[in-house]
């Protein structure tokens, strides 16, 4: 099997402050995973704010450098001092969906030239005909075609209508691997479906590899095939997303678990965490410890001594 | 609808528009049309809806915070408070004035953008709350820690700007501005919404804890469903500006009888579940032209022709639980939640 993406040991620090006072911040410690070219997969991160999964995705988009460590995608090394060509080669190869449609597009530009800029950048190509069908295909994929979407503008549309159309954009060069940084959580809970089956169909009928950074459990588990569970910069948990949500092990994983709001009891009003259970997953903070192979397939940070 | 002193707030038949008029034209979105509905007293009532279906405009009215283009063109929204019943639909600045912060509070949305970034959290409580309690110097200090010693927050908070705190602290200091005057009603704009699942969880269980405490009532809007399902006693869910459903939560979610609540409770994907969720298709309807007859035709899939002319009334369904809809009966959970024994089906 050749390998997509290989992320290796990587590392992020941060340094804050001035000369007097300089403290250092370690966004992202020791992750390392590996994607396949030959089986498309969605492959989540999951964290809650402050846990490195932004800065983990920004690395991998070579938005951000490495620390330590190395990304490579393709055998080729992924970075911030990539050359305009290799960027725009790497670029037609994996694209970001990002968290807030509304953001995402200008207010005062007409949505189809988002789509046409893409197109004429990546396919190289200034006849028209060409760049629509582009457009008209990558829409397509996400269920909406160009005669939709021609001539209109973002604050014309609805949220989950602008996330699909970001991700058609993302589309056009025919990445083989996208990267979806909380795609659904500023859209409406009720359009929220219509995307995650969207990232599912995309993996199942076009082979595209995602990237989704989440931290709502429930539509991970949903639409996961593997995931790694981050905790302030540190891979805790990682292997095949049924297995470890069914069943997690590290106390921080198990308190996400426990904190995802459950609707089989709806009108119990249930709804006090264990504090202990708080206690026991902050306590692995700041601990190096490693991660070990379960016979599962997972493998779960353990700490010596702790 | 029972009439009876147990209700806090009681709304009848409230429209609020958007009237503007640009060069001559005038334009009228109706984002609140003839809801009616009642909040009983320690209560936790739950608002559903999607974005711009109207919901935000209807908590402005009931905050008292109608300001045109947003007027209010019929109907009343009124409050029986200790201190005695206003009306605040039509209440005039000085009325409202009196209730604030001490009947009637508020918890916002976002709450980065709503304290003063170059003012330390003392000096926005200062603000806030020195007036209505009618405190000063030493006594307001002393109310103030107290009661941010309730919410877990250590009295060193007051000299904290907002951004030297964590999201869910400044959350918390919000729920704390919201509640120090220990108000009798509480509206809380999507409390939650910026938050992730383990903070989410402390903040939704401390205005639990608090309303408890307090035993005040408190509208909690927001369009996750399953802050509903484990905060509200009850809840309405808001389609295009009406309210289209209101029940009991359990009902609600075991036994929904309006097509858009079994469609919101069905898209809640679940761990330990993979089928297939289905996803509601089309757009939330623009309110400046809604669609004629019941508002939810377009996307509904059991619509029928008497849908798309005459708009379905609020009727009775089952104990408690109101539903608009000309096909309730034909209403059937999308997904086998199971409904555990008990539940009216």
């Amino acid at each position: 099997m050749s390998a997509l993406l290989e992320v290796g040991n990587v590392s992020k620090r941060f340094t804050m402050g001035g000369l007097l006072g300089r403290k250092t911040v370690d966004a992202v410690r020791d992750a390392s995973f590996t994607l396949h070219t030959e089986n498309p997969e969605i492959f989540t991160i999951i964290g809650e704010s402050g846990s490195g999964k932004t800065t983990l995705a920004r690395m991998i988009l070579g938005l951000e450098d490495v620390s330590e460590g190395e990304i490579l995608f393709h055998g080729k090394r992924v970075g911030r001092r990539m050359s305009r060509a290799e960027r725009l080669a790497f670029m037609s190869h994996v694209q970001p969906v990002f968290q807030n449609p509304f953001e995402a597009f200008n207010p005062l530009k007409k949505i189809e030239r988002y789509l046409s800029s893409t197109a004429r950048r990546f396919l190289g190509t200034h006849d028209r005909a060409e760049i629509e069908r582009a457009m008209d295909a990558a829409l397509q994929k996400v269920g909406l075609s160009l005669q939709e979407v021609q001539g209109r503008f973002p604050h014309e549309m609805s949220g989950g209508q602008l996330q699909r159309c970001a991700i058609a954009r993302a589309l056009i060069p025919n990445p083989p691997l996208l990267i979806a940084d909380e795609p659904v959580s500023m859209v409406d809970a009720s359009l929220r479906m219509s995307i995650v089956n969207l990232l599912k169909d995309l993996r199942d009928d076009f082979g595209v590899s995602v990237i989704y950074i989440t931290h709502d459990l429930a539509t991970a588990y949903y639409i996961s095939d593997r995931l790694i569970i981050m905790q302030r910069g540190q891979i805790v948990e990682m292997g095949d997303a049924r297995t470890v949500l069914d069943n997690p092990e590290h106390p921080y994983s198990r308190l996400l678990k426990a904190s995802v709001l459950s609707t089989d009891d709806a009108g119990d009003g249930k709804l006090a965490t264990d504090p202990a259970m708080v206690e026991r997953a902050g306590a692995m903070v700041g601990h190096p410890g490693r991660l070990v192979a379960r016979r599962d397939g997972r493998s779960v940070r353990v700490y010596e001594g702790v | 609808m029972s009439g009876d002193n147990r209700d806090i707030l009681k709304v009848e038949g409230l429209k609020a528009y958007y009237q503007m008029n640009y060069f001559g034209v005038e334009r009228e979105v109706r984002a609140v049309d003839d809801i009616t509905m009642s909040v009983r007293r320690n209560e936790v009532y739950g608002i559903a809806g999607e974005s711009s279906s109207g919901k935000t405009s209807f908590i402005k009215v009931l905050a008292a915070a109608t300001r045109p283009p947003l007027r209010v063109v019929a109907g009343s929204a009124k409050y029986a408070f200790q201190s005695g019943p206003i009306d605040v639909a039509h209440a005039g600045p000085a009325e409202v004035e009196r209730v604030r912060w001490k009947h009637l509070s508020y918890i916002m949305q976002g709450s980065m953008s709503v304290l003063n970034p170059v003012r330390r959290i003392g000096r926005t409580f200062r603000d806030f709350a020195a007036r209505p309690l009618g405190l000063s110097g030493a006594a307001f200090e002393k109310r103030v820690v107290d009661h941010l010693g309730r919410l877990k927050l250590p009295p060193e908070v007051l000299k904290a700007y907002p951004h030297e705190l964590s999201g869910g602290m400044r959350q918390r200091v919000t729920i704390g501005l919201a509640t120090v005057c220990h108000p009798e009603f509480i509206i809380a704009d999507e409390p939650t919404t910026a938050l992730d699942v383990v903070v989410q969880k402390e903040v939704l269980s401390l205005i639990r804890e608090i309303q408890q405490q307090m035993g005040s009532s408190v509208v909690l809007v927001t369009h996750d469903m399953s802050v509903h399902a484990n905060m509200a006693d009850r809840v309405g869910i808001i389609y295009a500006g009406r309210l289209v459903e209101e029940g009991p939560t359990r009902q609600m979610f075991f036994a929904p009888k309006h097509p858009y609540t079994a469609h919101l409770v069905a898209s809640l994907p679940r761990i330990g579940d993979v089928t297939q969720r289905p996803a509601l298709e089309g757009r939330p309807p623009n309110l400046a032209e809604p669609p004629q007859g019941c508002r939810f035709h377009p996307r509904c899939p059991l619509a029928v022709d008497k849908c798309r002319t005459e708009v379905p009334p609020l009727i009775e369904v089952a104990p408690n639980q109101r539903s608009a809809c000309w096909r309730w009966q034909d209403v059937k959970p999308l997904v086998g939640a199971g409904a555990p024994a008990g539940v009216t089906a």
